[in-house]
């Protein structure tokens, strides 16, 4: 029997497609995924990802924990600020992607929110990390939290319409920081490229947040739009552009490695090895010139050496199909590649991992 | 589940239509385009190209997958439609206005590989 969400039923009375995401019964799309993702690149859309596992972490060592555990050093960052890092076994292979937020002020309190996929995982490896080095913190699971997501520029609108209290905490943030009402936790942050905001509540509350804003004004989205979303904007999916045999210097994660000088954490020296010699691979984009959708798992010849893709699709906002794909280090922007499609090889050009930003093409 | 019951179907969820001037016109059915999703893409055969039942002679491509159509019966492509191919979505909005292409038959006219509407739908049900 799969999993559900709180929202469950909701999105089931919408008509919505579900299908199984990794153990969860999810919504794939309520009719058209490109209508969702377009909906979401022009005005508004709600997406619920309460598969995704909120953990908060609490204890006199909690900071000095995550210090340990991520690439990232959240002692750089402020009151309330948000980090989206990785968590590294010792060959610095990642272990997952992340976002961790600071609670206010505090030094003793985290929140973080884990892929749906790796969580169970990703508690047991912080746990065996705790009572390894003999820390006081606590790693506790908070299943019984939903998320919703808003996303697109007309975001900050459709939150003032629905719940006019939390839009008055929650629009003044800047990007990337949160703040807590009345039991809501709000961050402005997200996975689409466009503005927006996630919103962490109790499971019991899920269905009325999500019944006010659509009547704010939001789309429901499926979990096939937000695939397309994130892709446009080149952020990673854990189990396509990241894995335990890539590091975060192959992956377009160099970004959130801190490394400075007395940030120790677990899978450092293999960084450090890697990015030393130079790492013979790179994450970059592709825009296919011929006819045809790339894919993930595609094998890709390049001037340099073999490369695979690591996700592809079809770009609503591009009206051409992307990929994102793992290549040999020496590829540069703007060289043509082969990719092998389903029958035939396909001319693509190599260009940024970054395709779309605020419904603009970059590419 | 849309099933006009003047065509005839394969199990392949491909749909084909008997012209009076004894052509087939082939497409894809409701069922295939809602299993699909969003189509993004639409390959179609040459004009002039000989197929044989069952051989893929066309590819739709949608959000989450890419699909073989297969030929329906012996033939020789008449006619492609271009128009589908420049865009997609219209086979999602109705897939038995969205022909693909059109054969002239070859061989025998009768195709024990054809099932009527209600045969189609029973298949589709064993199938679910």
């Amino acid at each position: 029997m799969l999993k559900r969400t709180v929202l469950y039923h909701t999105h089931v009375a919408a008509g919505a497609r579900m299908v199984d995401f990794g153990g969860w019964e999810m919504p794939l799309h309520y009719g058209s995924q490109i209508g969702e993702h377009l909906a979401v690149r022009r005005h508004a859309g709600i997406f619920d990802v309460s598969h995704m596992r909120v953990a908060d972490i609490a204890g006199p060592d909690a900071r000095a924990f995550l210090r340990h555990l991520l690439t990232g050093d959240i002692d750089r960052r402020g009151a309330d600020q948000a980090m989206y890092s990785c968590m590294l076994n010792e060959r610095g292979g990642v272990l997952d992607d992340l976002i961790v937020y600071r609670w206010g002020d505090e030094t003793s309190r985290f929140r973080a929110v884990l892929n749906a996929a790796t969580a169970d995982r990703d508690l047991q490896w912080m746990e065996s990390v705790v009572s390894d080095r003999g820390l006081q913190a606590e790693c506790k699971a908070r299943p019984e939290l939903a998320i919703v997501a808003l996303q697109g520029p007309d975001a900050a609108q459709v939150l003032l319409q629905a719940n006019p209290l939390l839009a008055a905490h929650a629009v003044p943030l800047a990007p990337f920081f949160a703040t807590r009402c009345e039991g809501t936790f709000v961050a402005r942050t997200g996975y689409t490229g466009e503005d927006g905001f996630e919103i962490i509540v109790p499971g019991t509350e899920a269905p009325a947040l999500w019944r006010s804003l659509l009547e704010g004004g939001a789309v429901a989205c499926g979990l096939g739009a937000r695939d397309t979303l994130r892709l446009e904007a080149g952020m990673a999916l854990y189990g396509h552009e990241l894995d335990e045999g890539v590091t975060p210097l192959e992956s377009g994660l160099a970004w959130t490695v801190d490394l400075g000088s007395d940030h120790t954490f677990i899978g450092r020296d293999a960084l450090e090895r890697q990015r030393a010699s130079g790492p013979l691979r790179q994450l970059l984009g592709l825009k296919l010139l011929d006819k045809g959708v790339l894919r993930a798992e595609q094998a890709v010849q390049t001037p340099h050496g073999e490369g695979r893709t690591t996700s592809g699709g079809f770009s609503p906002t591009l009206q051409v199909s992307i990929a994102l794909a793992r290549v040999p280090a020496q590829v540069r922007l703007g060289e043509t590649v082969n990719v092998q499609l389903r029958s035939a090889l396909a001319a693509a050009q190599v260009v940024k991992p970054r395709f779309v930003r605020h419904g603009k093409a970059l590419v | 589940m849309k099933l006009p019951q003047d065509l005839k179907y394969t199990d392949s969820h491909e749909w084909v239509r008997w012209e009076s001037d004894g052509s087939a016109t082939v497409g894809i059915t409701d069922f295939a385009q809602e299993s699909l999703g969003d189509l993004v893409f639409v390959e179609l055969p040459e004009v002039g190209q000989a197929v044989k039942a069952g051989d893929a002679c066309a590819v739709v491509e949608s959000v989450k997958a890419a699909s073989d159509v297969y030929a329906p019966i012996d033939g020789e492509v008449l006619a492609v439609n271009q128009a589908v191919a420049e865009q997609p979505e219209s086979i999602n909005a109705d897939a038995f206005a969205a022909w693909l292409f059109r054969l002239r038959p070859l061989g025998q006219s009768s195709n024990p590989r054809l099932l009527d509407s209600g045969q189609y739908a029973t298949s589709v049900e064993q199938h679910k």
